[in-house]
């Protein structure tokens, strides 16, 4: 597959512009849509995202796109969800309140859990820490333990399933999942649109995998 | 934990200027390809400040924006002149990531709440600007440094994150462009009172100044202009002394 179609899923938050660029970086025009037809044709899914959780998630239920994600990823092909994106994926999350997240993957979103005087959100280059998951033909294939990438949350992903988890990451004392692979879901906590080069071999990797 | 290294890129009629005390320009080059040329050696984050939003009411950047992030993938902060939720939407979408905010907010705060609900704290930078009153009195300045306001600028700092700023810039009218270092008294007295990341800007002449200014606040991250433009130093040698600093 030369020219893999893939969506940008398009629901008024995040900045999709650095994501097209990014993806256009690697020679991929992809389509910014939040139509359940195109959606559901692309042979990859960007899921991106800022913001706070329930906010997020009731944008996804105004345009419908709740059951078109969910069936996007059951039909096996790849998605990667970045930040608020990332964090969606999961069974429930606790900013501003309680609320559902798509269900996707197993456990919750919270609250970093910081001493006083750390700050937040946790703005960094802050590293990936493979620990001892297996990297290669996933999205952090050829990228070198304890790469540095860009990070900026209040709230991060606890994954029930432990097999679930790609890498951690600390921040002060606390101790982060900074991304997940479930079959062919992917979520990133960080920004790869915005981590210099090797944010841009990240999103090959991506790519590589769809085709 | 290593400081994030900002580049500050003041744009007046497509040209990067640099001054001191925030006046007494001078033309260092053209923004896209001294962003281009930052990013390429290993900055962490560029700022473009529109210098003469206040002649057009608006911030014009979106343009430059546009081109710079074709080729540069990390975060960009715009400021100058901004002033309504339209303003912002063309700035996000042209590719910034975050938009700082200084005269209107002062001017009009509840524009910090409003802009920080629909767009999220993330993106909201509560720019302060201050100058020496006295040796421990400051005074916020607006209008690029021009106006004084008679505020207090580390109340003012509070009270911008209370409203929903994500992270505070604070600028040093007396030491911008001096390349004396930055004022590390008023950096600590912010970054004190505030839960978000404070960015030091103004003064910065070379990494010793961070490595300094860091021993004495803990702020987190810098934004440096002479350092770079002047080719003091080159980022590649403000990453490895600090990293000798840092040992992480």
């Amino acid at each position: 597959m030369n020219h893999p179609k893939i969506s940008i899923i398009d629901y008024g938050i995040g900045n999709v512009k650095s994501i097209i660029n990014a993806l256009n970086y690697n020679k991929i025009d992809a389509l910014l849509t939040n139509e359940r037809e195109s959606i559901l044709k692309s042979d990859g899914v960007i899921f991106p995202g800022v913001g706070a959780f329930g906010a997020g998630m009731q944008k996804l239920e105004e345009l419908k796109l709740i059951e078109v994600i969910r069936e996007f990823t059951s039909s096996g092909r790849p998605l990667l969800g970045i930040c608020l994106g990332m964090q969606l994926l999961f069974e429930k999350g606790e900013e501003f309140g309680h609320f559902d997240g798509l269900g996707i993957v197993s456990g919750s979103v919270k609250k970093l859990k910081v001493n006083e005087g750390i700050k937040l959100p946790h703005i960094s280059w802050n590293e990936i820490d493979q620990e001892k998951v297996e990297w290669s033909n996933t999205i952090l294939d050829g990228v070198p333990n304890k790469s540095k990438v860009y990070f900026v949350h209040s709230y991060a992903c606890y994954p029930k399933d432990h097999d679930n988890i790609l890498s951690l990451t600390n921040y002060a004392d606390t101790c982060f999942c900074s991304s997940i692979k479930m079959n062919n879901v992917y979520g990133v906590q960080f920004h790869p649109e915005k981590s210099a080069s090797i944010g841009l071999r990240i999103i090959s990797n991506f790519i590589n995998l769809i085709s | 934990m290593i400081p994030r290294i900002i580049s500050r890129l003041d744009i007046k009629n497509e040209f990067v200027i640099k001054g001191i005390h925030l006046e007494g320009l001078r033309k260092v080059g053209d923004p896209i390809t001294l962003a281009q040329k930052y990013y390429k050696e290993g900055i962490h984050e560029i700022i473009l400040m529109d210098a003469v939003a206040a002649y057009y009411d608006r911030n014009s950047l979106d343009k430059i924006i546009s081109k710079t992030c074709e080729k540069v993938f990390v975060p960009i902060t715009v400021g100058g002149g901004i002033r309504s939720i339209e303003n912002i939407q063309t700035l996000l979408k042209s590719g910034a990531d975050k938009v700082a905010i200084n005269t209107h907010a002062l001017r009009n705060p509840s524009f910090i709440d409003e802009t920080s609900r629909i767009f999220g704290s993330q993106c909201i930078v509560g720019s302060v600007v201050a100058k020496k009153k006295s040796e421990s009195e400051y005074e916020v300045y607006i209008d690029n440094g021009r106006e004084p306001t008679r505020k207090d600028p580390i109340e003012w700092a509070k009270e911008l994150v209370d409203r929903g700023a994500g992270e505070i810039m604070v600028t040093s009218i007396d030491n911008e462009g001096t390349k004396k270092g930055f004022d590390n008294y008023l950096c600590k007295k912010i970054n004190e009172v505030v839960s978000v990341p404070v960015i030091a800007s103004g003064g910065c002449g070379s990494s010793d100044n961070i490595k300094y200014l860091l021993d004495t606040t803990n702020v987190s991250g810098v934004a440096i202009a002479s350092l770079l433009h002047y080719n003091i130093e080159s980022i590649d040698q403000i990453h490895s002394k600090l990293a000798d600093f840092y040992d992480s």
